[in-house]
C-alpha cells in the first residue's frame, strides 16, 4: 500500500536545512517536504534560480543529499543524465528529482523538461511556481498571472502590470501523455506530499507543478505564505488536479469559490488592480473551470 | 584488424572500445555518421551503453554533465553551430572537472551558411576549460577515443577533452584503419574512477557549486594549474599508447623534418598530410623547410613549441579561422608562445579553408616560398589570405 | 534535538587544497542564520498538543520532533512566523529579539 504521508509520518530528519532562502518562502518549504519524501537517496538537479543560489554558497551546503546546480535551461537533461548513469552503474533504489521555478520550467527549460519526458526518463521533476523570476529580482515569467506588477511588467496609466494569462504548464506536460502529472500547492501540504509519493513510486517521467507563494515578490507578510497558498485553491485561481493514464482528475472542486479580492489584496503586486481587471480574472478562472468541470472526472 | 572505414566510422570504432556508459547526441552535420553508428552498435549489441536521444545540443551536454556526475562514462558528439549552442555548458563541466569526451566535427559557422570544414567552431571555445585535440586522420581519430577517455579520467587532469576533426576532410574520407582488439584497449584504458569531485551515496557531494567573489579566483587558478601541468600526462599517455598499439604521435605536437629547418609551417589538423607532402618536395630541392603539427591547442604547448622554433628564421601559421579584426587564432597562439623567447623568428600568418575551401600543394608551395623570401630578409604581408577567387 | 549542526572547517589554506572540481561535501553548515530575526517563535508547551502543524510548515524545517516536546533550532529559524499564524491552538508567540 502506497504510503500515506503527514507530519506525525514524516520524517523528522532534515535533508534540506540551512539555505539562506527569504523568511517564509514557499518554493523552499516545496522543496524541504519533497526530499523527506523522496529520502536520503535522492539526488537532487537545480538550476540557476532562487533555491540553488540560496543552497550551495561556499561552503555551505544546505542539501545533505547528492545535489548539483544544473545550467538553467538544462534541469530535465541533466536529471536524466543522471538517472542514465545511475541506472548504468546499477546504483539501484536512487530518486533523480529536478527541482525548477517557473521560468526555469516554463520557458527556458521548457525544451529539456519536454525531452526528458518524450524519452520517459526515470525521474521526478517539481515545478515550484512562484510566478516569476524571483532570484533576479520579480521579473515577468511565463507563468505570471494577469495584472501581476513585476519589475518588467510595471503596472501604470497604460498597463495593469502583466498582460498575459498563467502558460498552462500541466496540461503542456499532459500532452505528451507523460507517466504521472499533479499539480499541488503549498497550501495542501498533505496532498502535495501524496503526490510526491506517487511521482516516486511512478516508473518514468513524473511532473508535479506546485504553487508557491514568495512574500518578497507579490509583497505579502512572511506569515500568511501557506493561507495564501491554500486561499489561492480556494478562490479557483490554482486547483488541484492529476494527470494518470489518460485521463486528467480533479482533486478538488469547490462548490463555492472563496473570494478571489481577499486573495489579490493582501498582495502588493495585485495592489493597483480595477474592479475591471478583477473582473477579467474572475472571468478567465470561471472559463477555466466551466472547461475543467466538463471535461475531467473528480 | 583493418577495416577501410571513414574517419566518424573511425569515432564511432574508438567510442565502441572506449565503452561509454552513456552516450547523449543530437544529429548534425557532419557528425551525423558517428552517432549513426553508435546507435546502430547500441542496437546489435556490440555496445553495451544507455544512448539518450536528445532534443538539443544543449541537453546533450548538459545530459553527459548529469551522467558524469554520477561517476559514470560519458561521450557526446558535435559540430559547428551545435558546438556553439552547447557552448554554455562546456565551461560548467570544465569548472566541475566532469571527465566527459566528445568528438567535434569541426565546421564552418554561419553566415553564410556552410556545412563544410573549417575550424572556426572550436576555436570559439579555446578558453572553454575543455582539452583541445586535432587529428590528422581517421587512424589518430580512433585512436584519440581511446587516449582521450584515459587522459580525462587521470586522477591528475580530470578534466573534458574535445576530440576535433576537420569536417568531411577527415569526417566523410575513406581510409585503411586498424581497429586495435578490445582486450588490449580494456588493458589500456580501465575502468573510470572518478574522484571526490562527483556524488556518492556513501559520500554525498553537492556540485557545481556557487562560490562568491572571496573563494571563486582560487577554484579557477586551481584549474588553470591542473590544466597547465595535464601537459606531462597527455605525453606520458601517448607514449604508453605507442608501447601498446604501436602507434606514437608524439604527444603535444609532431615537430617533422624540423631539426635543421630555417623555415617552418604550424599546422593543425588535416591539412597537416599536405603540408608534409610538399615539405619533402622541397627537401628533395634542399630547401630546409619543416612542418610542425601542433596536436593540442589546451592546455598550449608554449615551451615545447619554443623548443622546435627558436632557430627557425621563418615561422608560417595556417589558420582555419578568424579572429575578425584581428588574425588567425592559432597565429596569436603561437607569437605570444614566441614573445618568451630572446631572439624571436619572424612570423606570418596564412588564413584560407574556410567554409571548406581546399588548401592545395599548390597552396602549400607557395606559403613556403613566401617564408623563403620572408627569411631571407624580402618583406612580406604579415596576414595573408590563400587562394582568393577575386582581387583583394 | 537532531538538526545538522555547524561544522568546524578550515579555509583552504592553498591552492591545491581546494576541492578538486566546484565541488563540496553536503551536509556542510559553516554559519548560522540567526541573524535575520527580529521576532523570534517561543513555544508555550503547557497549550502545545503536539499536532505537529509547526513542524511540518516550516520553510526551514527548524522545528524538531523527535523529543518529547517540540523544540526549535534558533540556529536556523528566520522568524518568519509561519508556524506561528498556521497554529491552531495559538500556543506559539512571536516576541521581539533582544539584540
Amino acid at each position: 500500500m502506497t504510503q500515506k504521508w503527514n507530519a506525525k509520518t514524516l520524517t523528522n530528519k532534515e535533508l534540506f536545512y540551512g539555505h539562506k532562502a527569504c523568511g517564509g518562502c514557499g518554493e523552499s518549504l516545496a522543496v524541504r517536504l519533497a526530499m523527506k519524501v523522496l529520502g536520503e537517496k535522492a539526488f537532487a538537479a537545480l538550476p540557476a534560480g532562487c533555491m540553488s543560489a540560496v543552497s550551495f554558497i561556499y561552503p555551505n551546503m544546505a542539501f545533505t543529499t547528492n545535489a548539483i546546480i544544473t545550467p538553467f535551461a538544462s534541469t530535465g537533461a541533466v536529471a536524466s543524465g543522471m538517472a542514465a548513469g545511475l541506472k548504468a552503474l546499477g546504483i539501484e533504489d536512487t530518486y533523480v528529482v529536478g527541482f525548477a521555478g517557473d521560468g526555469g520550467t516554463a520557458d527556458i527549460g521548457i525544451q529539456a523538461l519536454s525531452g526528458a519526458i518524450d524519452r520517459n526518463d526515470n525521474i521526478v521533476y517539481i515545478c515550484n511556481d512562484n510566478e516569476a523570476y524571483m532570484n533576479t529580482g520579480i521579473q515577468k515569467s511565463g507563468l505570471t498571472p494577469y495584472g501581476s506588477k513585476t519589475t518588467t511588467t510595471p503596472a501604470g496609466q497604460n498597463l495593469p502590470g502583466s498582460i498575459t494569462m498563467k502558460k498552462n504548464m500541466f496540461e503542456i506536460v499532459a500532452a505528451h501523455d507523460i507517466a504521472y502529472a499533479a499539480t499541488a500547492s503549498v497550501g495542501y501540504l498533505e496532498d502535495f506530499m501524496n503526490k510526491v509519493q506517487k511521482a516516486k513510486e511512478t516508473k518514468g517521467t513524473s511532473y508535479i507543478h506546485v504553487f508557491a507563494p514568495c512574500p518578497t515578490g507579490w509583497g505579502h507578510e512572511t506569515h500568511i505564505t501557506i493561507d495564501l497558498a491554500k486561499q489561492a485553491v480556494d478562490c479557483g485561481l490554482w486547483y488541484l488536479a492529476e494527470y494518470e493514464n489518460g485521463a486528467f482528475k480533479l482533486n478538488r472542486n469547490p462548490k463555492e469559490f472563496a473570494s478571489v479580492e481577499d486573495y489579490l489584496k493582501v498582495q502588493s503586486r495585485f495592489k493597483h488592480l480595477t474592479s475591471q481587471d478583477v473582473a477579467l480574472i474572475i472571468d478567465e478562472r470561471d472559463k477555466k473551470w466551466a472547461k475543467m468541470r466538463r471535461d475531467w472526472t473528480e | 584488424m583493418k577495416k577501410f572505414i571513414s574517419g566518424d566510422d573511425a569515432v564511432a570504432e574508438g567510442v565502441r572500445l572506449a565503452k561509454p556508459h552513456v552516450i547523449s547526441a543530437y544529429p548534425i552535420t557532419p557528425q551525423t555518421i558517428t552517432v549513426e553508428r553508435l546507435s546502430e552498435m547500441v542496437e546489435d549489441g556490440s555496445l553495451v551503453s544507455e544512448y539518450m536521444h536528445v532534443e538539443s545540443e544543449h541537453s546533450a551536454m548538459a545530459c553527459a554533465i548529469g551522467v558524469s556526475s554520477v561517476g559514470a562514462r560519458a561521450f557526446t558528439a558535435t559540430s559547428s553551430q551545435g558546438l556553439l549552442y552547447m557552448s554554455e555548458c562546456l565551461p560548467y563541466a570544465s569548472g566541475a572537472r566532469l571527465p566527459i569526451v566528445m568528438m567535434n566535427a569541426n565546421r564552418a559557422l554561419a553566415t553564410p551558411w556552410n556545412i563544410y570544414g573549417d575550424q572556426m567552431d572550436s576555436m570559439f571555445l579555446l578558453n572553454s576549460g575543455w582539452i583541445q585535440v586535432y587529428v590528422e586522420d581517421a587512424q589518430e581519430a580512433l585512436d584519440m577515443m581511446i587516449q582521450a577517455y584515459r587522459i580525462a579520467e587521470d586522477e591528475a587532469v580530470m578534466t573534458p577533452v574535445m576530440v576535433n576533426l576537420d569536417g568531411f576532410v577527415l569526417t566523410h574520407t575513406y581510409e585503411l584503419v586498424d581497429i586495435p582488439l578490445q582486450e588490449k584497449v580494456d588493458a589500456f584504458l580501465p575502468p573510470i574512477a572518478t574522484r571526490d569531485q562527483v556524488m556518492s551515496l556513501d559520500a554525498p557531494k553537492s556540485l557545481c557549486i556557487t562560490a562568491g567573489n572571496d573563494f571563486n579566483q582560487e577554484f579557477k587558478m586551481k584549474q588553470d594549474r591542473d590544466m597547465q601541468s595535464s601537459t606531462a600526462v597527455i605525453e606520458a599517455v601517448d607514449k604508453a599508447f605507442g608501447d601498446a598499439f604501436g602507434r606514437y604521435y608524439k604527444g603535444m605536437m609532431d615537430a617533422y623534418r624540423c631539426e635543421d629547418a630555417e623555415v617552418i609551417l604550424v599546422t593543425v589538423g588535416s591539412v597537416t598530410g599536405t603540408a608534409k607532402t610538399v615539405c619533402n618536395q622541397l627537401r628533395d630541392e634542399g630547401k630546409k623547410v619543416g612542418v610542425l603539427k601542433l596536436r593540442y591547442l589546451r592546455p598550449f604547448p608554449t615551451q615545447g613549441l619554443c623548443d622546435v622554433l627558436k632557430s627557425t628564421k621563418a615561422i608560417g601559421v595556417i589558420d582555419k579561422n578568424i579572429s575578425f579584426g584581428y588574425e588567425g587564432t592559432i597565429f596569436t597562439n603561437v607569437n605570444s608562445a614566441l614573445v618568451t623567447l630572446k631572439e624571436r623568428p619572424e612570423t606570418l600568418n596564412f588564413i584560407g579553408g574556410l567554409g571548406g575551401r581546399d588548401i592545395t600543394k599548390q597552396d602549400i608551395r607557395g606559403v613556403f616560398d613566401t617564408l623563403i623570401s620572408k627569411a631571407a630578409g624580402n618583406a612580406e604581408e604579415r596576414i595573408q589570405y590563400m587562394n582568393v577567387r577575386c582581387a583583394e | 534535538m537532531d538538526r545538522p549542526k555547524v561544522k568546524k572547517w578550515q579555509e583552504p589554506a592553498s591552492i591545491d587544497a581546494y576541492p578538486l572540481g566546484a565541488t563540496c561535501d553536503s551536509d556542510h553548515l559553516v554559519s548560522i542564520n540567526a541573524g535575520w530575526r527580529t521576532f523570534k517563535p517561543v513555544i508555550d508547551h503547557d497549550k502545545c498538543v503536539m499536532c505537529l502543524r509547526c513542524f511540518l510548515v516550516c520553510p526551514d524545517g527548524v522545528i524538531d520532533k523527535s523529543g518529547p516536546q517540540l523544540e526549535i533550532d534558533y540556529d536556523y529559524c528566520k522568524g518568519c512566523g509561519v508556524c506561528a499564524h498556521e497554529c491552531k491552538l495559538k500556543c506559539i508567540t512571536m516576541v521581539k529579539e533582544e539584540k
